[in-house]
């Protein structure tokens, strides 16, 4: 039996030891609990996550852009952006549509579930980068959502950060998000700017393209190209004529930011699933600038 | 590097020492319909069985590092929650008795982005590292272009390398595991006509490949052919069946899926490998596919082997062993493919 080759145990005491990434997290869930939950519209909820145990809640630090893979046990698992400022750490908020398979099983979960929580994962939009520069936040129908967390980290830094203007569209005003929050936002002194496809009896406010609302914004400064930042995270026919009235605008690709989605099953760059040629929505992305994008083939 | 030569006879003796171990080798599977055996990688307990002049097996070693499917994990549900357990599904080395230096540089190219890269992957860890490879040379099949891929031979992710000398073997040694194996049968250093042996078998090797690929400026060519109407003409022909992925020796892409237990007390995540040129493959919640047509399924596969994984890690992920070109329905060979895209029909 001399030649009983030795069995190597890749997860074994010092295994992992020299390696920048220990092998033992790649299964690794965080048990979390569903604390509350908010009907936003129709299809949308907003649910409060919290990872159960108080060291890891606390250890648990993210930047605004990054992502979370939600997993119910026997489900599945799936990606979602961060919605909450970085600095409640483990205490989440991810506003989820019912559309698919795993989610609409959540939209019918109550308070109290125990749930999984994997991450953070991915890039974030650089605001350290963008202090003491103006902002524009440029969100179409459920692009609000990533955008949210570093909406909500420039609040608490406000005098960090010039102007700032949130552009947001949604088909109709009964699937705007986060209605409640925008009269705390504009006394952020944040420029709230809304639009919807299309109107009903009841509203008030401004119908037409988001790209009205740039045109208009665009028109009030001479340049976006000394000292602007723009974030913009839409469905992909957005991106295109966003993209491209900044660019217009003087707006260097590198100061511009977009948020990608797609098809995700492990968020560490090894299922193939989010590939974009090369690169990795989950390890290189979600956050790219323009530049990063326009050098992608078929990325938006 | 370490050589050694011994008769041809010893080989049985190496394959009893490591009998004690799980010994998986090529065997004769059955016949093709003009009569041509068909290999596979399979476990072998008798030496016999082992068919090590084989051209080349239908599978790739891959399912032995990546299996089809694997239970990633487990999870007990209750009322209060769930405990999740994880289980690599490796608990004793495996020898691999005769791998072509293809399928060799494979497992080194799955290294790259599976055990190397941030996040490595312990399911493939724990397979790849309690690996023994004895790697064997070959003849050359038609669709093999492993040459213009720079994979036809094998410098390291190998413990023997054996070349056939007509009445011995010339063993190249790459681990002191290997060594202390070669100690105990009879071998000797390789003499002068060993050598001029050796290099003969080479030099008449080269002469056999007829497949070729032009790799030179491929990451740019592709580029620069993204909307090129060779893709949808290639996009016509495939069928996006994914038979080209499942026999491809580097094809690690996969999909996540769990499942309850009628008894709701137990679940299950299971990893299946999955293919690019399947439908749903980058297709979202909500029903947007990013890839809707097969030509763009194509594209992308050509892409991550050829532009993609080279601006990652310097090297391609194909390693031009050609079972994609013998296993397509449609007869899409890369070759084939490559030439028209660079316009050469």
């Amino acid at each position: 039996m001399q030649n009983k080759l030795h069995f190597i145990d890749v997860l074994g005491k010092g295994a992992g030891a020299h390696r920048k990434q220990d092998p033992g997290s790649f299964e690794y869930t965080l048990p979390a609990e569903i604390t509350s939950i908010y009907q936003l519209t129709a299809s949308e909820k907003l649910y409060q996550i919290q990872i159960i145990d108080p060291e890891q809640r606390n250890r648990f630090s993210f930047k605004p852009g990054q992502f979370v893979m939600l997993e119910l046990p026997g489900i599945g698992e799936a990606p979602f952006s961060i919605s909450s400022s970085p600095v409640r750490r483990g205490d989440l908020e991810l506003c989820i549509r019912a559309v698919g398979n795993f989610t609409n099983f959540l939209a019918k979960v109550e308070r109290g579930a125990r749930v999984g929580i994997t991450g953070p994962f991915g890039t974030h939009f650089p605001l350290e980068k963008m202090q003491g520069q103006d902002i524009l936040l440029i969100g179409g129908g459920l692009g609000i959502v990533p955008l949210r967390s570093p909406l909500l980290a420039v609040l608490e830094n406000r005098s960090r950060y010039g102007r700032v203007d949130i552009m947001y569209g949604a088909k109709t005003p009964t699937e705007l998000l986060f209605t409640y929050q925008y009269e705390e936002w504009r006394r952020f002194d944040i420029n709230l700017g809304i639009t919807v496809d299309k109107a009903d009896k009841s509203w008030k406010g401004r119908t037409g393209l988001i790209t009205e609302l740039l045109k208009e914004r665009i028109a009030q400064t001479a340049s976006l190209r000394e000292n602007t930042y723009a974030i913009v995270c839409g469905p992909p026919v957005m991106f295109h004529f966003v993209c491209k009235m900044l660019t217009e605008a003087g707006l260097p690709m590198q100061k511009m930011f977009v948020s990608l989605e797609r098809r995700m099953h492990c968020g560490r760059g090894k299922c193939c699933r989010c590939n974009i040629g090369s690169t990795y929505t989950c390890l290189d992305g979600p956050v790219f600038d323009y530049w990063s994008v326009m050098n992608l083939k078929e990325a938006i | 590097m370490i050589f050694k030569v011994f008769k041809k006879q010893e080989l049985a003796r190496l394959h009893e020492l490591l009998a004690v171990n799980i010994v998986v080798g090529p065997v004769v599977k059955g016949k093709d319909r003009n009569g041509k055996p068909l290999y596979d990688f399979d476990v072998v307990y008798d030496f016999n069985e082992l068919a090590l002049d084989y051209t080349q097996t239908v599978h790739s070693p891959k399912r032995f590092v990546l299996p089809y499917h694997e239970t990633l994990s487990t999870f007990a549900v209750s009322r209060d929650g769930w405990e999740k357990h994880v289980d690599l599904n490796v608990y004793r080395p495996l020898v691999f008795f005769g791998m072509h230096a293809c399928d060799i540089n494979a497992l080194n190219k799955l290294d790259l982005v599976l055990a190397q890269s941030t996040y490595p992957n312990p399911y493939y860890m724990g397979k790849r590292k309690n690996l023994f490879i004895i790697g064997i040379d070959c003849n050359p099949e038609p669709q093999c272009f492993c040459r213009s891929m720079g994979t036809d031979s094998a410098i390291h992710g190998f413990d023997l390398f054996l070349t056939d000398l007509g009445d011995g073997y010339f063993a190249e040694i790459l681990s002191a595991t290997a060594f202390d194996l070669l100690n105990q049968i009879s071998c000797k250093d390789p003499s002068a006509k060993d050598l001029a042996l050796y290099k003969q078998a080479t030099n008449g090797k080269n002469k056999h490949y007829t497949a070729k690929v032009e790799t030179s400026d491929l990451t740019k060519i592709l580029d620069l052919e993204f909307e090129s109407p060779a893709w949808d003409a290639w996009g016509e022909k495939c069928l996006s069946c994914g038979t080209c992925a499942n026999v491809c020796p580097t094809c690690y892409c996969y999909g996540v899926e769990e499942h309850v237990d009628l008894d709701l007390t137990h679940a299950s995540k299971t990893k299946s490998l999955h293919s690019c040129n399947l439908i749903d493959f980058a297709k979202v919640a909500g029903g947007h596919n990013f890839r809707p047509t097969s030509a763009s399924r194509l594209k992308y596969r050509y892409y991550h082997k050829h532009r993609g994984f080279v601006e990652a890690f310097e090297e391609s992920l194909c390693v031009g062993c050609g079972r994609c070109g013998a296993a397509c329905l449609a007869d899409i060979t890369p070759p084939e493919v490559i030439a028209s895209v660079r316009g050469k029909e």
